[in-house]
């Protein structure tokens, strides 16, 4: 299958995905108690009857089942993701403000954990056994046991309030009016905590599979002719095993996108960043259904992209895998 | 058995550390002369000042050590009944899979599949809030988020197990197909789904935690993440009030790694200490 099939499939994969997202999101519009114009108007439209009136009619609730779903399910496709009445302007708007924010903190916190984490796991696996190792596997297991969103309380409360190294709260310097590599500079300040919180716990999956996988390649056959060949240690690790080793950890990371994608909502509250994480953190309060699904169909489809991403970069990085497919 | 998880340190500190928060979680309402929720001192009272409140109290003077022990109630309820739920609706829906190959496993993938690519926190999130956050619509937002991998590995688990040489036999033997099922391929797939039990309570306190530190907690419930989102805006005047809850989740969520991965080596062995040698 050539690469090009593959996005074709794959894109139509996704399409399939997002409009099973959309009904699920109409059945639980319709499942939430209470009359679902009053629930999609949130808490903001409860007392305002002629405003219920109008969503009523906007989205016939006072036609059958399967009409109202079409014409949800329709509106979805064309983008419109609804109005919230509580920050008065439509959910697609909304989201399209902060989308960039959420982006830039979720790729950067998925380069970091996937670099930290083969960088650590290829060292652990280079010392298996000894106290380096040991060191490196117990902090992992730490880590990973960890809450994302009080590891970055924490991380607030040391690097911010004790030690006063690094801003713990917002985007970039309000009223400062940076331009050009002084902004991008301070955003960039502001965005070492949550990027490396939120980094962390995926960080602690990726080194942990790292090392794993590298042990088990490194018992493979070709790698005893490597090192029959002469090759020194850190050239067969590299050259050797690491490209074998990868492979897998490549795989559970385009996985564990949903999940990094969903720890932000997390990081986002905790840094007042201004993403949709935190967009949904502060719809949740006044139950602001419209926004809350929105989000909710936005970051299924960044999980979506990262996905197709990922299995693009896979298709690139080991060629059997498309002759196989 | 018993002798190779008894021999693993990690295991065994895990259980030491589950067994406390377990018998502290129990014994909540006798340590603590007053529930979480009433008030016992002035607000903001720093830990080891006071004799009786080691902890110290919070925003509103309520007794820290007396919150963490109810929280603990919450956190291993919540993880274990949803890690329950999780399993009847993975382990069934895993095996019929497996079991019956064809149109029934391309459904069954489907549908997991689908439910593994939505984010599974944001789900959560918008599950429980839709239906109200109370311990119930929590537990079982949680489950609905956690069972495809269970689905994932029993099918396999069935799969590998269905084309061992004994059902043959018992198929020779005129068992039915949902007999042999019941009685030849699932008993032999327990053991993988143990270990991934013990792990998914782990993940699912961690759930429970992120979902009430967001203010989706049961309002009816002390737990540790709403102590943590509560005490989050002090949290340069009273570290304590985030700190204490943290430490108790990341202790309860490690024993219960720690417990699995010994569970994981001591049930299959052939697969433990990779690459030790």
């Amino acid at each position: 299958m050539s690469i090009l099939t593959t996005i074709l499939s794959r894109a139509f994969k996704a399409f399939v995905t997002l409009l099973a997202i959309a009904v699920l999101n109409f059945c639980l519009l319709h499942a939430a108690p209470g009359d679902p114009a009053v629930v999609l108007a949130g808490e903001a439209g409860a007392a305002d009857e002629q405003m219920i009136e109008q969503l009523r009619e906007r989205f016939g609730l006072d036609q059958p089942f399967h009409v109202q779903l079409g014409k949800y399910v329709g509106s979805v496709l064309t983008l419109d993701l609804g109005y919230s009445f509580r920050q008065g302007a439509p959910v697609a708007q909304l989201i399209a403000e902060r989308l960039p924010a959420t982006l830039l903190l979720t790729l950067t916190a998925f380069v970091i954990s996937l670099v930290l984490g083969i960088a650590f796991g290829v060292a652990a696996s280079a010392r298996v056994g000894k106290a380096s190792d040991s060191l490196l596997t117990t902090l992992a297991l730490l880590f990973y046991a960890t809450p994302l969103y009080w590891a970055a309380l924490m991380a607030v409360l040391v690097f911010s309030v004790w030690l006063g190294w690094l801003p713990g709260f917002g985007y970039e310097t309000v009223g400062a009016g940076y331009t050009g590599f002084a902004r991008a500079f301070d955003i960039a300040k502001h965005l070492v905590l949550p990027a490396l919180t939120l980094g962390l716990f995926f960080m602690a999956v990726y080194m942990r599979m790292t090392r794993a996988s590298m042990l088990e390649v490194s018992q493979l056959d070709f790698v005893k002719t490597a090192k029959a060949k002469g090759l020194s240690g850190p050239a067969i690790r590299r050259r050797h095993i690491l490209r074998n080793a990868i492979l897998p950890v490549v795989t559970l990371a385009g996985l564990q996108a949903g999940q990094l994608v969903g720890g932000a909502v997390l990081t986002e509250t905790v840094f007042a960043w201004p993403g949709i994480g935190r967009l949904m953190f502060e719809s949740l309060a006044a139950r602001d259904y419209n926004t809350i699904l929105g989000v909710f169909l936005v970051s299924a489809a960044m999980v979506i992209l990262f996905n197709i991403v990922t299995d693009i970069v896979y298709r690139l990085v080991d060629p059997r895998i498309g002759a196989k497919a | 058995m018993w002798k190779r998880f008894s021999s693993n340190i990690g295991a065994m500190i895990g259980v030491v550390l589950l067994l406390a928060v377990i018998l502290i979680a129990i014994f909540a309402p006798l340590l603590f002369s007053h529930t979480p929720w009433q008030m016992v001192q002035r607000p903001f009272l720093t830990p080891f000042t006071m004799d009786g409140l080691p902890l110290g109290t919070d925003t509103l003077g309520r007794d820290v050590a007396s919150q963490l022990a109810y929280g603990a109630r919450v956190s291993l309820l919540v993880g274990l009944v949803s890690t329950l739920v999780a399993l009847l609706i993975g382990v069934p829906l895993g095996a019929l899979a497996g079991f019956y190959g064809n149109w029934v496993d391309e459904g069954a993938m489907r549908f997991t599949e689908f439910f593994q690519t939505i984010p599974n926190f944001a789900l959560a999130i918008v599950l429980v809030a839709i239906f109200e956050p109370t311990l119930i619509s929590i537990t079982i937002a949680i489950a609905i988020v956690s069972w495809p991998p269970v689905a994932r590995l029993v099918r396999a688990e069935v799969m590998s197990v269905r084309k061992r040489e004994f059902v043959d036999a018992a198929r020779l033997a005129g068992l039915s197909r949902p007999r042999i099922l019941m009685t030849q391929v699932l008993p032999n797939t327990v053991s993988p789904i143990i270990v991934m039990a013990s792990l998914m309570v782990a993940t699912a306190i961690l759930l429970e935690s992120s979902l009430s530190f967001l203010g989706l907690g049961d309002p009816n419930a002390m737990s540790w993440g709403y102590m943590i989102g509560a005490a989050r805006t002090v949290i340069r005047s009273a570290w304590w009030l985030s700190f204490f809850p943290g430490i108790a989740i990341v202790l309860t969520v490690l024993a219960l790694n720690l417990i699995g991965e010994g569970l994981n080596d001591a049930l299959n062995p052939h697969l433990s200490r990779k690459g030790k040698a």
